[in-house]
C-alpha cells in the first residue's frame, strides 16, 4: 500500500519519475519512427548509404559522442552531489552538462555549415542533380534526424537552465529533487538517442 | 497548492471562489472538474461545427451532379469534418471529458497526478484546434486531402496543408499528456484498499486507453511532422520522385491511426459498463473478463493496421496476417457485449435515459463490429474498398459508438456534473429522435456502398438517388434531436431539479460525494474494505 501516504501530500517523487519514464517511453517511439523509415530505406539503397556515409566526418561525430557520454556523467554526479547536500558541487556540474551541451550544438553548426557550403541539404540544386535516389534520401534522414536530435539538446539545456535557477534559488533541494532527477533521466535518453544515431550515420560501411 | 487545507469541503467545484474571479476562474483553475469542463463546452463548440460541415456534405449529396457546392469545395468539406471530429471530438472525447472528471473520483482521489499539466495539455488542445481552424481561414485555401493527408498528395497539393498537420501534432501532443497523467493518477492515487482487481471499468478503460495515446501517437507525430518537413524542404523520405515511398506514409500513418480507434472506443465501452450494472441494480458479469477483454484489445490493436492498405500494395502474406489479426480484435469485443448482455439477465432494470443510451451503443456498435468483419476479410474488402460501405462502418462504430456513449455518459453523469437532474422525457424524446436520425443516415450507405457507390465524390450516378435522399433526411432528423438534447440538458443545468447524492443508485464513488462534487472531491479519503467493490449491489 505505498500509495496510501500520498494522498495528502501534494509532492510524490515516484510519480513524477513515472510521469518522467513514461515521457521517455513516447520520445523513444518517436524516434522509433524515424529509425523505421532509416531501415527501410538502408534496406533498400545500401550502396547509397555507405557513400553518403563517408562524406560525413567521423572525427566531429566521434568527439561529440564523448562530449554527449561526459556530460551524461557530469549530470548523474550532479543528481547524487545535490543527494548529498553539497548544493556547490551540484550546480558546477549542471553547469559544465550545459556547457557541453552548448559544445555539442556548436560543433553540430559547423558540421551542418560545411555540408550547406557544398550544397548538401535537403531541396538543393547539386543534391537533385548530382546525387542518387539513395543518397538524397540519406541526407534528408541525417538531417531531419540529427536535427531533432539538436533540438532536444536545446530543449535538454533549457531544463538544465530551470533546474539551475530553482537550485539556487532553494526550490529544488535534497528533499525536492525530482526536477533535478528528471533533468537527469532526459538528457540520458538524449544520449542515448545519439549512441543510436553516431554509428548509422558515420560508422556502419 | 499551499493553500490546501483552507479549501472548503462543503463548497461545490462550481461555485467555489478560487483566486481568481469570472472565467479566469475557469481558464487558469487546476480543478480536475474545471478542466473537464471546459474540454466539453470547447468540444462542444467544435462538434457543431463539424455536425454543420456533415449536414453540407450531405446536403450536397441530395441529388446528382452540383447542388450546393463544387467538387472542390466538397473535398474541404470532407477534409475538415474529419480532421475535426477525429482529432478534437473523438480521440479526446471521453478521456478528455468524463476520463478528466470521474477518473480521480472513481479511485478515491482528490485529483490527477499533475493537475498543471493537465491544464496545460488543455492549452495545447486549443492550441491545435485554432491552429486547424486557421488552416481554414487563411493562406491558399482549405485542405483538401481527406483527414489521412495521404502522401505525396499531402505536399503536391497547394492548399493550406501546414497549418492542418501541425495543428493534428499538436492535438497529438494534448493526447500524449492526458495520457501520461492518467496512467501515473491510477498507478499513485488509487484509495488505499483500491486494488487494480477492484477498480471500475471506466477507469480501467481510460488505463488502456492511456497507454495507446501515450505509445502510438509519437509515431504519427513523426510521420506528419516528416510530411510538413518534406513540403518546407523537400527532404525526400515520402516523395516517389525523391527515391521515397508514399506507400511507407500509409504504414506510419496507421501505425498510430488504427490503434486510434480503440483510443476512441476503449472509454466509451468503458462508460457503457459503468451505466449498464448501475440501471440493472446487479454486479457487472465477468468483471476480469472485461479488464482482460480490454487490454487484448488495446494489446492487438497495434498489430492491425495494415488492414486499411489492403489495395495499397502489400505481399499476400502480409495482407493474410492483417486480415487474422484483425478478426482477432473481433473476439474481446464481442466478450464484452455478451458481458453486457449477460448483466442485464435478471437484473431488476431500470428504463432511464442512459439505459436507452447504452442498450442502442450495444445494437449500433454491433452493425459497426460486424460490417467491420465485411471489410476485414481480404476479398469482399477488395468489393467496398474506398465506397459509402467504409463511411457506413466507420459511422456506426466511431459515431454510433464513441457518439452515443458519450451521450449516455452525459445523461448518467449529469446529476454529478451540474448537481440537476435534466429533464426526463425530453432526455428520451431527444434519444429517440436521434436514433432514427442516425439510421436512416448511415444504413442506406451500406446498401449505397454494396452498390458500388464510391466515398469522398460530390456527385454521383442517378441509380443511387433514392438511398441519397434517404441518408440526406435522416441528417436533419438526428440534427434535430441532437438540438433537442441540447437543449434539454442546457436548460436543465440551469433549472433542473436538484440531484441527490446518488440519483441512480450507483456504487462506484463518484455517487458517495454529494452532486457537484466539493473541489478536492472527498472529505476524508476513501478506504476500500475487504468486501468492497465498484459493483456490489
Amino acid at each position: 500500500m505505498s500509495q496510501v501516504i500520498h494522498h495528502d501530500a501534494h509532492y510524490d517523487p515516484e510519480g513524477s519519475k513515472i510521469g518522467m519514464w513514461l515521457f521517455i517511453f513516447t520520445e523513444l517511439l518517436l524516434f522509433g519512427g524515424l529509425f523505421i523509415v532509416y531501415a527501410v530505406y538502408r534496406y533498400l539503397n545500401p550502396e547509397a548509404f555507405e557513400m553518403a556515409a563517408e562524406e560525413l566526418n567521423v572525427t566531429i561525430g566521434a568527439v561529440n559522442t564523448i562530449i554527449l557520454l561526459v556530460s551524461s556523467m557530469t549530470i548523474a554526479m550532479s543528481t547524487t552531489a545535490l543527494q548529498k547536500k553539497q548544493k556547490g558541487t551540484t550546480v558546477v556540474l549542471l553547469e559544465i552538462t550545459f556547457m557541453l551541451a552548448l559544445i555539442f550544438l556548436i560543433n553540430k553548426y559547423f558540421e551542418w555549415g560545411i555540408k550547406f557550403e557544398h550544397g548538401i541539404f535537403p531541396g538543393s540544386e547539386y543534391m537533385t542533380s548530382e546525387l542518387s535516389q539513395g543518397e538524397i534520401l540519406f541526407y534528408g534522414l541525417y538531417f531531419v534526424m540529427t536535427g531533432l536530435h539538436a533540438l532536444h539538446i536545446v530543449v535538454g539545456m533549457v531544463i538544465m537552465g530551470v533546474a539551475l535557477h530553482r537550485i539556487q534559488k532553494g526550490t529544488v533541494h535534497p528533499e525536492r529533487a525530482s526536477l533535478l532527477e528528471n533533468a537527469g533521466l532526459y538528457w540520458h535518453l538524449v544520449d542515448l538517442i545519439w549512441i543510436f544515431l553516431f554509428p548509422l550515420f558515420y560508422l556502419i560501411s | 497548492m499551499q493553500a490546501t487545507s483552507k479549501i472548503p469541503t462543503d463548497v461545490s467545484y462550481l461555485e467555489y471562489k478560487g483566486k481568481y474571479k469570472g472565467l479566469l476562474s475557469w481558464i487558469l483553475s487546476t480543478d480536475h472538474k474545471r478542466i473537464a469542463l471546459l474540454y466539453m463546452y470547447s468540444m462542444m463548440v467544435l462538434f457543431l461545427v463539424g455536425v454543420a460541415l456533415g449536414l453540407a456534405m450531405k446536403l450536397e449529396l441530395i441529388a446528382p451532379g452540383k447542388t450546393i457546392m463544387e467538387a472542390n469545395d466538397y473535398n474541404a468539406v470532407f477534409t475538415v469534418h474529419g480532421v475535426i471530429m477525429i482529432f478534437m471530438i473523438v480521440i479526446p472525447g471521453l478521456p478528455a471529458v468524463f476520463g478528466n472528471f470521474m477518473l480521480p473520483i472513481m479511485i478515491g482521489a482528490k485529483d490527477v497526478a499533475f493537475p498543471k499539466l493537465n491544464l496545460l495539455s488543455w492549452y495545447v488542445y486549443i492550441a491545435g484546434a485554432l491552429l486547424v481552424i486557421a488552416s481554414l481561414l487563411f493562406g491558399p485555401g482549405t485542405p483538401d486531402t481527406g483527414w489521412t493527408f495521404y502522401a505525396p498528395y499531402s505536399f503536391k497539393t497547394g492548399t493550406n496543408m501546414l497549418p492542418a498537420i501541425f495543428g493534428a501534432f499538436v492535438l497529438g501532443f494534448s493526447s500524449i499528456l492526458t495520457g501520461l497523467n492518467f496512467i501515473v493518477t491510477i498507478h499513485r492515487l488509487r484509495a488505499p484498499g483500491m486494488k487494480w482487481t477492484k477498480m471500475p471499468l471506466f477507469p480501467w478503460t481510460l488505463y488502456g486507453t492511456a497507454w495507446i495515446q501515450l505509445l502510438a501517437t509519437p509515431v504519427v507525430g513523426i510521420t506528419l511532422v516528416l510530411v510538413a518537413l518534406e513540403r518546407i524542404f523537400g527532404i525526400g523520405v515520402f516523395d516517389p520522385a525523391l527515391g521515397g515511398d508514399p506507400i511507407l506514409y500509409q504504414h506510419l500513418f496507421w501505425i498510430y491511426s488504427h490503434p486510434a480507434v480503440y483510443v476512441m472506443i476503449l472509454p466509451a465501452m468503458g462508460a457503457i459498463s459503468e451505466i449498464i450494472p448501475t440501471f440493472s441494480q446487479k454486479h457487472i458479469f465477468g468483471y476480469k473478463a472485461i479488464i482482460a477483454s480490454t487490454l487484448a484489445i488495446a494489446f492487438v490493436g497495434y498489430f492491425v493496421w495494415g488492414h486499411h492498405m489492403f489495395t495499397s500494395g502489400m505481399s499476400g502474406t502480409a495482407q493474410y496476417t492483417f486480415s487474422i489479426l484483425t478478426f482477432l480484435v473481433a473476439i474481446p469485443s464481442a466478450i464484452k457485449v455478451f458481458n453486457w448482455i449477460s448483466t442485464m439477465y435478471k437484473g431488476s432494470i431500470r428504463m432511464e435515459t442512459p439505459f436507452y443510451w447504452a442498450a442502442s451503443f450495444i445494437f449500433i456498435f454491433m452493425i459497426g463490429g460486424l460490417s467491420g468483419l465485411v471489410l476485414g476479410a481480404l476479398s469482399t474488402n477488395i468489393y467496398v474498398h474506398d465506397t459509402a460501405f467504409v463511411v457506413a462502418h466507420f459511422h456506426f462504430i466511431v459515431f454510433g459508438g464513441v457518439g452515443f456513449s458519450f451521450f449516455g455518459a452525459v445523461h448518467y453523469w449529469f446529476p454529478k456534473l451540474y448537481g440537476r437532474m435534466y429533464e426526463k422525457s425530453w432526455a428520451n424524446v431527444g434519444w429517440l429522435t436521434f436514433t432514427i436520425g442516425f439510421l436512416a443516415l448511415y444504413s442506406p450507405m451500406f446498401y449505397l456502398g454494396m452498390q458500388g457507390m464510391p466515398r469522398r465524390y460530390y456527385d454521383y450516378l442517378e441509380e443511387f438517388h433514392s438511398a441519397n435522399i434517404l441518408s440526406t433526411l435522416g441528417s436533419w432528423v438526428m440534427t434535430f434531436g441532437l438540438v433537442i438534447i441540447l437543449i434539454n440538458l442546457y436548460r436543465s443545468s440551469k433549472n433542473g431539479k436538484i440531484a441527490s447524492i446518488n440519483p441512480w443508485d450507483g456504487k462506484t464513488l463518484e455517487w458517495t460525494v454529494p452532486s457537484p462534487p466539493p473541489v478536492e472531491n472527498f472529505d476524508e479519503v476513501p478506504v476500500y474494505g475487504e468486501k468492497d467493490g465498484p459493483y456490489e449491489y
